[in-house]
């Protein structure tokens, strides 16, 4: 099967010189909820940034379902690949929530009812049709990271990644947002550094550490390898025990 | 969040004026705002009938003068030029209410003063009469340049964001015993403007990067 995200051997150094990707490997099937967990400055963004071809790798590759990550494909990848940014404020900048969420799929060209339907479609998966006229800085926080994630699948995505997605979030809003990701029919990797929402959402986790990936495996046996969580600066939340949750089923 | 989208010059209304086509309305006003600057230095009588079509106008919008009034406030730093012109201008002198001051200096300052009051009030008027969205809209139909038109419309959205950024980078300021106003502080406020630029910067970069994720190739969709 054609993994839906297929990066391999990506190396990245930015123009100032510094490295930050020393040869990363990552698969991601269909279907999958993958963590990608890792210390400030693991190149953790710099991965999300080739996935949509936004950076351009300096060695290795990077292919979406089969589809290399090149110039000629780009528009194309960027429809595959939904990237969901950290801070709602950078992705919504429309004059209504409506506006927003259409300015990706007009950008593919759709038009007319179809826009109307994926915009509406993508509202309501997230909670937040009620909302499609209102200005988006006018909403709460966690609202508009919930638009934020409508915006990328109104693209109808084959792959959506999140950039710290529960950060910022009040516990309310927190849940809604993992509810609302489970409830949703498609291949995420979501980068963060809220490790119980990674063991909540995510069966499987990756961990970056110094622009390589250290560890593979399951979210449940990361968090419980001790050795390996304080190589890499990952410290569980105090009173947190994953032993007492368990792990997810893979 | 503060208000948005420009409500804080934006009057809610019905009136003729607001129905007006944005188009129509930008045009008028450009047009307006060419005759009253071309309006001759001295010609007092066309001023006071350039300044009645413009009350009209008010009037019609049914935007109280008190709401445009204080908002005026913008002009102050031009009234303060056009104030100082007699002082400071050349030529003959005369006396005005026992100060001497220059002539032509006078004649001057009055005239900026006049034509910058009409100019500030007429585009208060538009303001106020006309939703930023549909004032790009408008702007489209002109055909002014799209990129001109996305940038407008980034300043719009983005005007809270950064004001509201200062706003929590003055509060920030004073918990640490800085006072912006006092005259001793300001090479800190400079600093701090230097912080946010920098910032609004690397915002731009940031929602650029979001907007290429999403398919941006240059052109906002219609």
């Amino acid at each position: 099967m054609i993994p839906v995200l297929d990066v391999r051997g990506l190396a990245f150094a930015y123009p100032d010189g510094h490295q930050a990707l020393f040869g990363v490997d990552l698969h991601v099937h269909r279907g999958e909820r993958v963590a990608l967990l890792g210390p400030n400055g693991a190149g953790k963004t710099t991965l999300v940034l080739h996935l949509n071809g936004i950076l351009a790798a300096g060695r290795g590759s990077v292919a979406v379902s089969g589809l290399p990550v090149e110039r000629a494909n780009l528009q194309e990848v960027r429809r595959r690949v939904g990237v969901v940014f950290q801070d709602p404020d950078d992705q919504l900048f429309l004059g209504t929530v409506r506006q927003d969420v259409a300015f990706g799929p007009a950008n593919l060209g759709v038009r007319g009812a179809e826009l109307e339907r994926r915009v509406m479609d993508a509202l309501d998966r997230v909670g937040m049709a009620d909302f499609a006229d209102r200005p988006p800085h006018h909403l709460s926080f966690g609202q508009r990271r919930r638009v934020a994630v409508a915006t990328v699948l109104a693209m109808e995505p084959e792959v959506l990644v999140l950039d710290e997605p529960s950060s910022n979030l009040d516990p309310a809003s927190r849940r809604e947002l993992a509810d609302i990701l489970r409830s949703l029919d498609v291949t995420l990797l979501m980068v963060t550094h809220d490790l119980p929402y990674a063991l909540e959402l995510c069966p499987r986790a990756v961990v970056l550490s110094e622009g390589v990936v250290v560890a593979d495996r399951s979210t449940y046996d990361v968090l419980t390898d001790e050795a390996l969580m304080s190589a890499h600066r990952l410290e569980l939340p105090w009173g947190f025990d994953p032993r007492r949750i368990g792990s997810l089923p893979r | 969040m503060g208000a948005g989208h420009g409500h804080r010059l934006h009057f809610h209304g019905h009136s003729p004026l607001h129905r007006a086509p944005a188009h129509l309305k930008v045009l008028g006003l450009l047009g307006f705002m060419l005759v009253v600057v071309a309006t001759p230095r001295q010609a007092y009588g066309v001023f006071v009938a350039e300044a009645l079509v413009l009350l009209g106008a008010v009037a019609v919008s049914r935007v109280p003068l008190t709401y445009l009034l204080p908002r005026m406030v913008v002009e102050v730093p031009f009234a303060l030029f056009a104030v100082l012109v007699p002082f400071i201008s050349h030529g003959p002198r005369t006396e005005v209410l026992g100060v001497t001051v220059s002539e032509p200096g006078l004649v001057a300052g009055t005239a900026l003063l006049v034509k910058g009051t009409i100019g500030v009030l007429a585009s208060l008027t538009l303001a106020a009469t006309t939703e930023p969205q549909d004032l790009l809209r408008g702007l489209q139909r002109l055909r002014t340049p799209d990129l001109l038109v996305q940038i407008m419309g980034f300043m719009v959205r983005y005007l809270d964001v950064v004001t509201a950024e200062m706003a929590r980078m003055t509060v920030a300021m004073r918990s640490r015993g800085c006072d912006p106003r006092s005259p001793r502080h300001w090479p800190v406020l400079a600093r701090s403007l230097g912080a946010l630029f920098i910032r609004s910067y690397e915002r731009g970069e940031r929602v650029h990067l979001a907007m290429l994720s999403r398919g941006y190739d240059g052109r906002l969709p219609r």
